[in-house]
């Protein structure tokens, strides 16, 4: 190219991103999924949403009381997992039970301290609301160890060790406090950038055409390179301020640790963010109307880095071939990069891995862009 | 075959802009097959305006957008100063200029923000723009709102700024599609003087399409289309030359007019009737003077007859019908619509609207206007885009609620008792709002069920519908399918189901061809005839002809009142015979500006 011609190619390309710019700051629909969608999401997924179970209302039902009895269910009270609440029989707790004020039953029962003794009967009985299945086996999890750390108190003062055959001894890596916070909120970041890259792109782009105004750019000088990089540069700008954004709520408001490197961070979120603005403007050349394009994109890019990401779910315990879907999610690998920058620190081969599915899948977008998009009609 | 480079230099060597050969476009749209071109060949002389003229659907934009580069033909080829539109279609997008149908500018961008956008894609060089700026804000008289954003302006002024950006650097061809759709007369007029100005002062060519066939005689060369057919080509004065000795202007009896022009419509030596204010204008197959005609059309005997210059649209009528009469072998017959004759007494006011304000936050759309219509009369309300039309005709069909001053239609108070006035009233919206997935025949049954009609008298209704409408055939089409002409009929037998004693329609005939709105207005007089208030918007002036009496609206605002006689009388340019109504209202505009300047001088 020669240097007018450079020179302008450059000028067309900079008033492409100046009226974008002044575009994104007019429409308030642009700020709200660039800024406000990210906090709501934050907050909701931060505050809101978690899979912990804590503050368990727990049904504590003493048939007779005995120093024992007391002494094992005062290890429900003072804890941030279980609100006790005291029943006189089963029969009321049950009821409670039905009628969901408690989610579990701890039940000891009038021969307490002699069952405890003998190794022939159960002293207590537990029961847990089993609907919710996940939750029911973390309550589970939670009062066995409260009847276990009971059980060895207890024998000690009796000057005798518990016996149990195989003693675990547990360590939590990398979520130490065993938050699910920890985990969920970096995977946040990686839907925020979806909504920005693959939705706000592929609706703007598609409400060119809709309103028209893609008719009378076509038939001027601009190439179709400008006309692309003139939508990618202006919502890569505004995706990574969305991440930075989310970074920073994630790192302050809700005190995740940053474990990973900056520069991994950066990198990873630039790659991720070249797709997500690829599947957007592939979206938008099928789509002729926002509306279209909008749904399109909810379904194709949004629901799955939502669902299929790991963000929330396992990927590891998900079907075959659901597992094999996941596979053409980008934003599984950059959730699987966020997981392991936040909470385990740099660790490259999966960064390598993981950037390289995002690189070719970026590369595959631009080239379906590069065919499809003509600077034609139809 | 020549190597392209022989072609271009022998099409230089002629001097043709546009050399189209053979073009041909179908697009597909629900499984249906649509010939938007049909083997159309033309050829375009530089430094003048050439018009691509015809209703909707015609194939203008199809074939302007080929000319831009923006589509490629089935087959066929056309060249563009010299290019071939479709291998080189990157250079010709780069060379011509181009403004689409619809607003093609950034409405969240200011007029002056979409200025240099478009001088930045047009590479035109930062230290030269003051000047080109300049010089288009005074042509175009933006210069005041250089700061405003363009989704703010009126209609008018979108167009000239979206003309402004295709003359930032003058190109060599200048296609413009509809340019002066839905803008005002007076800026109408406006976008022409720009468009002459360029073609003189920089031998630019130009080609603009509109299916306003009056704007037919202001272009140089006119290529006339139907149906993705090219009817004729040339002097616009030449297309109505043959029809010279042909035409004239009817007096007759006050309130016979509609009877008289009935029965002329389908006599056989008729070409083409007319009503126009209180006169009808008549063209007879053969030449003849006014003796001849008083003579051979018995109707006419005692009638006032008056010789009259030949018009393009009466080429366009003779050149449509001939085509119909030679393909399809029959006469193009007017039907009118039987209706049960409305009871009362017929100088009754049927319409009263008092004081009627509309507000929508601190923006009144309609202030204070006040008018009345009579029993049986056809009542026009006229102005551009966004004088209040539209906003004023939802109040009176119940659909809108005012925010002050009374309306009352056929007795009820329309705020109090909505349901029961909308009872008597038939609505057709702009753009005839039908269901396009729905078969005619559906639609027709849905809007009878809406009317509250069952059994019998639906099935009744429905027959008559397809029957007076000439509905049969394609009582099974998917409505969304049908030509503009007959979606029209369509959604007119959807407002006539409950047989209406009062009838709004709003925008009905734009953009259809000159046969289906003479159809259109055929039907409404014979409904006029049977005492139907009939009620109609238009921003189409010639339209205004057709009705009994008409306001004129600017602005939320009544500026005149009165029949069309009446207001090209009291208005029209000094020394100016035979005015039209658009003369009539450019004065109008002029004059109250005028006033406006003179009482804020003297504030």
């Amino acid at each position: 190219m020669t240097g007018k011609a450079a020179d302008n190619s450059r000028m067309r390309l900079a008033g492409l991103i100046r009226k974008e710019v002044y575009q994104i700051m007019r429409d308030p629909s642009a700020i709200g999924i660039a800024f406000l969608l990210p906090v709501l999401l934050l907050l909701i997924f931060g505050y809101g949403v978690s899979l912990d179970a804590e503050h368990v209302p727990v049904g504590i039902v003493v048939e007779k009381p005995s120093p024992e009895a007391t002494n094992f269910t005062s290890g429900f009270q003072n804890n941030r997992y279980f609100e006790p609440i005291a029943f006189d029989s089963i029969q009321e707790a049950e009821k409670a039970l039905m009628e969901r004020r408690v989610t579990a039953i701890v039940w000891t029962r009038n021969n307490f301290t002699k069952k405890l003794l003998s190794t022939s009967d159960s002293p207590i009985g537990v029961i847990v609301n089993g609907v919710d299945a996940n939750q029911a086996r973390i309550i589970k999890g939670y009062i066995m160890g409260v009847w276990m750390r009971w059980l060895d108190k207890f024998a000690r003062a009796q000057g005798a060790s518990l016996n149990v055959p195989v003693m675990v001894k547990k360590r939590i890596w990398f979520n130490a406090a065993v938050r699910s916070r920890n985990f969920l909120v970096p995977g946040l970041i990686a839907v925020i950038m979806t909504l920005i890259g693959g939705m706000l792109t592929s609706m703007v782009v598609a409400r060119e055409w809709e309103r028209g105004t893609m008719e009378a750019l076509l038939v001027t000088p601009v190439r179709k390179k400008e006309i692309i990089l003139g939508k990618i540069i202006p919502y890569f700008v505004l995706g990574m301020g969305g991440m930075m954004l989310s970074v920073i709520m994630t790192v302050w408001v809700f005190q995740v640790p940053f474990r990973g490197s900056f520069i991994a961070l950066t990198f990873s979120s630039a790659l991720f963010m070249l797709t997500a603005i690829g599947l957007g403007l592939i979206i938008s050349v099928a789509a002729g109307s926002q509306f279209v394009a909008g749904q399109i994109a909810i379904v194709i890019t949004f629901l799955p880095a939502f669902i299929l990401s790991g963000f929330v779910f396992d990927i590891g315990s998900m079907p075959a071939p659901i597992q094999g879907i996941t596979h053409i999610v980008a934003a599984r690998y950059f959730v699987s990069i966020l997981q392991t920058l936040f909470l385990a620190g740099d660790i490259w081969h999966i960064y390598i891995v993981n950037w390289l599915w995002l690189t070719g899948m970026a590369l595959f977008f631009f080239m379906v862009i590069r065919r499809k998009f003509h600077k034609r009609l139809q | 075959m020549p190597p392209a480079t022989e072609v271009s230099s022998e099409s230089q060597a002629q001097g043709h802009v546009i050399e189209a050969d053979q073009v041909t476009k179908t697009f597909v749209s629900a499984r249906q097959k649509i010939v938007a071109l049909d083997s159309c060949s033309f050829n375009t002389r530089p430094g003048i305006v050439t018009g691509l003229i015809g209703p909707d659907g015609s194939g203008k934009t199809t074939f302007m957008r080929i000319v831009s580069g923006l589509l490629a033909p089935d087959s066929g080829t056309v060249r563009v100063l010299g290019m071939d539109s479709v291998r080189d279609y990157l250079e010709v997008q780069a060379s011509v200029r181009y403004m689409p149908q619809r607003f093609g500018l950034y409405e969240d961008l200011s007029v002056m923000e979409n200025l240099e956008l478009y001088s930045d894609l047009l590479s035109i060089p930062k230290p030269e723009r003051p000047a080109v700026y300049e010089r288009l804000m005074k042509m175009t008289g933006l210069a005041p709102f250089t700061s405003r954003l363009a989704g703010r302006l009126s209609g008018g002024m979108k167009q000239k700024l979206g003309l402004a950006c295709t003359l930032l650097k003058p190109p060599r061809l200048l296609i413009l599609d509809e340019p002066t759709v839905g803008v005002d007369p007076v800026s109408r007029r406006e976008l022409w003087e720009i468009v002459y100005s360029q073609v003189e002062e920089r031998q630019m060519s130009v080609l603009l399409s509109t299916s306003y066939l009056d704007e037919a005689e202001r272009c140089h060369e006119v290529i006339l289309m139907h149906e993705g057919h090219v009817l004729g080509i040339g002097d616009p004065k030449g297309f109505s030359k043959p029809l010279q000795g042909h035409c004239f202007m009817l007096s007759v009896p006050h309130g016979q007019k509609r009877r008289i022009q009935a029965e002329l419509a389908n006599m056989p030596e008729v070409v083409d009737s007319l009503i126009l204010g209180e006169k009808i204008r008549l063209v007879t197959r053969d030449e003849m003077d006014a003796a001849r005609v008083r003579q051979e059309i018995g109707i006419l005997a005692s009638a006032g007859v008056e010789a009259s210059l030949p018009r393009f649209e009466d080429a366009f009528i003779w050149l449509l019908k001939k085509r119909i009469e030679e393909q399809e072998g029959r006469r193009v017959q007017f039907k009118s619509l039987e209706h049960h004759k409305v009871k009362g007494r017929p100088d009754e006011d049927i319409i009263v609207v008092k004081d009627l304000q509309r507000r929508f936050g601190d923006f009144y759309a309609v202030k204070g206007i006040s008018f009345s219509v009579k029993r049986g009369e056809i009542f026009g309300l006229l102005g551009a885009n966004g004088a209040g039309k539209t906003t004023t005709f939802r109040m009176l069909c119940g659909l809108l609620p005012a925010s002050g001053g009374t309306l009352r239609v056929a007795g009820k108070d329309l705020r109090k008792a909505r349901a029961e006035a909308r009872a008597n009233v038939g609505y057709m919206a702009q753009k005839f709002s039908l269901y396009v997935d729905l078969t005619v025949f559906q639609n027709l049954r849905f809007f009878s069920s809406a009317y509250g009609l069952s059994g019998k008298r639906q099935k009744e209704r429905i027959a008559w519908a397809l029957d007076a409408f000439e509905l049969s055939d394609m009582a099974d089409s998917n409505s969304g399918t049908l030509p503009l002409g007959f979606k029209q009929r369509l959604a007119l037998a959807a407002a006539l189901m409950h047989e209406p004693d009062i009838l709004f329609l709003d925008e009905p005939t734009s953009g259809v061809d000159p046969l289906a709105r003479r159809q259109f207005w055929a039907h409404i007089n014979s409904l006029a005839e049977a005492g139907v208030t009939i009620m109609v918007t238009t921003h189409f002036m010639e339209e205004a002809e057709y009705c009994d009496r008409v306001v004129v609206m600017k602005r939320g605002a009544i500026l005149a009142a009165g029949t069309p006689e009446e207001l090209k009388r009291r208005y029209h340019p000094p020394g100016m015979e035979n005015p039209t109504m658009e003369d009539a209202f450019i004065t109008l505009v002029e004059m109250q500006e005028q006033d406006k300047a003179t009482e804020t001088g003297q504030k």
